[in-house]
């Protein structure tokens, strides 16, 4: 049996050095069950930046970091008992890459003063940093995806809708039903016509719901799939011969493990994507120089340069980030969750810094401050060329339709405001 | 010799006919309810309640209904998860539409609605039994499920189609909520498992009890001696969904505070607290218990021993749970079919005559 090299080689360093206090990074992670496939690459991502901070910085402003992971497998239970087991331990941010986890995770650690990052899921109206001081969710959001989505439908289009008919294929849970709302208020405003058909989970049958598609003949097909339900998804896509180019995937429906299965019927599908992909990015040489070659990566390291692994570390790069900046805010190395709080919602993010972190023109500029946590929302599409076996981004980041997204996150946040007892403030 | 009856007489029929005759069991039993209630909530922390004892306490309520259902009446059912979810929804319109009502009754009347429901369903056992019947509660698994995620009136029309629990305080002390204490939880549960098992237990003393025990062993004979076989099964389905949906109020409520009906109380929550009853033991209340604490805890055990002791991998160690989990219970069925609960029979018979086994 593999022991867990980084573990070991953390255990090492703490051992040798002299007494100090480490950063914790907690990965709730999920490396087993139906949604394994996309969980391994985030979390072998995520995990990897932190040990290359670590091999190559020494941590984060000379503090090193101890990832904790723990396995959810996506169940909310499960997620439970990892946050429990792992905030005692001084954890500085939660990313359960689940939206289930998040919903439960957004009271208790609102209670305990630890922060949230949910990167591009969770609860949408957690943008609003008045209402959820501690829930983060920048740079982009499911509402968002739902408006880049629609605006890249319109600019194919000449800017017109109506008449269309779109339907929204989506995991029938909280995940998937977070954009209804969205595509429901942009189908009054551009006037298409939505269906939806949700699945149910784990999602490994989906015959009805195509059979649907088949029936109806949508125009597009939106899809908010996660886990095993994404490949089952395009494979029946694939087989009613619907045609890719229509078919456009939520950035958690775009990883490479989604369409190989396909195979070459795959090519032209479309996905959203708030970073970008490939692995030609000055920060990949040292990867593979510190933690590749060395044995040290997460899980079976052969994740670089795949989708989900380079959103795995950019949720890394950006809690780093915000830890570095909590540093610099509190003139102190050692920071609290508090202090990491503060340093999320003064993160800001240019091009100078992507390009010294060696990752030049990886996602969108962006500055969090206290009534924006959600960035500024902007995303790209993608398409897979199955050919080549590559994301290809086909547009550039696009902005979202922010007037009829902020209108929504007014009235969710504040609604959450009136149900919790929370007075909306940046005190 | 460590564990016996002699010299333990009862004099009246109040003595003979008590939960627990013999003074030892008694006194071990007073034991536990003295350390659950006085020592427990005093050395409780977050992790300690929230991983263990808040779901042990939770799921043992389910088990004990599923119990009555299927190890006393015999009705084999697959739609826990389904009666747990219409306690929790139940629960949650209660607790948004009458937010003055003390939780306490909030969750007593969520019991109740779901015994309501479960003498619905179970009106076709009337007719079927056996295997026939468990795919009939599995059809209500399943429509209980879609009925909470299509209608958005029972999740209040949350974009999300998420239920969360609003702050609900007992004595002026939150129960629920995010801003809770472990030892109040932990309490609140608590008194709900010790007042559902004493009636359990009760109960199945008692005339119904025997009724249902008779109709389980066998329904013809059962009516011929004049059971009442409707009677009978609607009495066990209302009371097994009266503490099934109990808990599923609670583990809604208290335990998680968000749920997602498809995730919380899929069919998977209906096989996982029947494989509680039947590793913990049919037809027996200690079983439920056993069955509970072996479930929960295992996982956690496993988990704390592979990922956090040992440093292996935390999916290796995942997958070693479902292998560890799947193995014994296979074990426990070839060496052990009546359940845990047996097990402590033959111990406590061992007990009495050690150490001079004949």
């Amino acid at each position: 049996m593999k022991l867990r090299l980084t573990t070991l080689a953390l255990g090492a360093v703490m051992a040798a050095g002299p007494v100090m206090a480490d950063l914790v990074f907690p990965s709730l992670s999920y490396r087993t069950g139906a949604y394994a496939a996309n969980g391994i690459p985030f979390a072998d991502g995520y995990e990897d930046y932190f040990t290359l901070l670590n091999e190559r910085d020494g941590g984060i402003g000379g503090v090193p970091v101890r990832v904790i992971e723990c396995e959810t497998g996506y169940n909310t239970e499960k997620g439970v008992e990892c946050y429990e087991s792992t905030k005692g331990e001084g954890s500085l941010v939660y990313q359960p890459l689940s939206t289930g986890i998040t919903y439960q995770l957004i009271p208790k650690a609102t209670a305990d003063g630890i922060p949230v990052h949910s990167m591009g899921y969770g609860r949408t109206s957690a943008k609003n940093g008045e209402v959820f001081r501690n829930i983060f969710n920048y740079p982009a959001n499911y509402w968002d995806g739902a408006s880049v989505a629609i605006k890249h439908l319109l600019e194919q289009n000449g800017g017109d809708l109506s008449g269309k008919k779109i339907a929204l294929v989506y995991h029938n849970s909280a995940y998937g039903k977070e954009p209804i709302r969205t595509l429901e208020e942009l189908g009054k405003k551009h006037g298409y016509e939505l269906m939806l058909l949700p699945v149910d989970h784990p999602g490994q049958e989906q015959k009805s719901q195509w059979l649907q598609v088949r029936r109806e003949r949508p125009d597009y097909v939106i899809m908010y799939g996660w886990g095993v339900m994404n490949s089952v998804a395009i494979q029946e896509a694939v087989n009613i011969r619907f045609p890719m180019e229509n078919f456009i995937g939520i950035w958690w429906s775009g990883s490479e493990n989604d369409v190989l299965p396909a195979g070459a019927g795959a090519d032209g599908y479309k996905a959203l994507t708030f970073h970008n992909l490939g692995d030609d990015y000055p920060l990949y040489d040292d990867l593979r120089k510190y933690v590749v070659d060395a044995g040290k990566a997460a899980g079976a390291g052969d994740q670089l340069g795949t989708a989900l692994y380079n959103r795995g570390m950019y949720a890394a790069m950006l809690a780093a980030e915000a830890a570095k900046t909590a540093q610099e805010i509190h003139g102190t190395k050692d920071i609290t969750p508090a202090m990491m709080r503060d340093g999320m919602e003064a993160l800001v993010i240019d091009e100078a810094k992507m390009e010294s972190l060696g990752l030049p023109n990886f996602g969108p500029e962006f500055a969090a401050s206290c009534e924006n946590h959600g960035g500024d929302g902007r995303g790209a599409v993608a398409q897979w060329d199955a050919e080549a076996g590559e994301w290809n981004m086909i547009t550039d980041y696009i902005d979202t339709d922010q007037e009829v997204i902020s209108a929504l996150i007014e009235e969710d946040s504040s609604a959450y405001a009136s149900e919790n007892n929370i007075t909306p403030g940046c005190d | 010799m460590i564990y016996r009856e002699a010299g333990d007489f009862s004099s009246t029929y109040v003595e003979d006919s008590q939960t627990f005759p013999i003074k030892f069991d008694r006194y071990r039993y007073y034991l536990v309810l003295a350390v659950a209630f006085l020592v427990v909530p005093f050395v409780i922390n977050d992790y300690w309640a929230n991983a263990i004892l808040l779901p042990f306490l939770i799921y043992a309520i389910a088990a004990i209904g599923l119990n009555i259902l299927t190890g006393y009446c015999g009705q084999v059912s697959l739609g826990t998860g389904g009666f747990m979810a219409v306690g929790a929804y139940a629960c949650y319109k209660l607790m948004t539409a009458f937010p003055d009502v003390n939780i306490f009754f909030h969750v007593i009347l969520s019991g109740l609605i779901t015994a309501g429901v479960g003498v619905l369903f179970g009106l076709p056992s009337l007719r079927i039994k056996g295997f026939y019947l468990a795919v009939a509660t599995l059809a209500a698994q399943f429509f209980l499920v879609w009925l909470f995620n299509r209608v958005p009136w029972f999740y209040n029309y949350s974009a999300s189609g998420q239920i969360s629990a609003p702050e609900r305080t007992l004595f002026g002390i939150e129960v629920t909520g995010p801003n809770t204490e472990a030892w109040a939880t932990y309490l609140f549960c608590l008194v709900f498992l010790t007042g559902s098992a004493i009636i359990a237990r009760n109960l199945t003393r008692g005339t119904l009890g025997r009724t249902w025990m008779a109709i389980r062993d066998m329904d013809i004979a059962a009516e011929i001696i004049g059971v009442n076989p409707l009677r009978a099964k609607l009495t066990a389905f209302a009371i097994s969904s009266f503490f099934v949906g109990i808990s599923g109020a609670l583990f809604f409520a208290v335990y998680l505070g968000a749920v997602e009906v498809g995730e919380a109380f899929g069919i998977q929550k209906s096989f996982l607290v029947l494989f509680m009853v039947i590793i913990g033991g049919l037809g027996s209340i200690f079983g439920s218990f056993a069955g509970a604490a072996f479930l929960v805890l295992l996982p956690v055990v496993l988990k704390v021993v592979g990922a956090d002791m040992l440093g292996w991998p935390t999916d290796i160690v995942a997958h070693l749970q479902l292998l560890i989990v799947g193995g014994l219970i296979i074990t426990f069925l070839i060496l052990e079919p009546h359940g845990l609960a047996q097990l402590w029979r033959v111990a406590k018979e061992k007990l009495r005559l050690w150490p001079f086994p004949h």
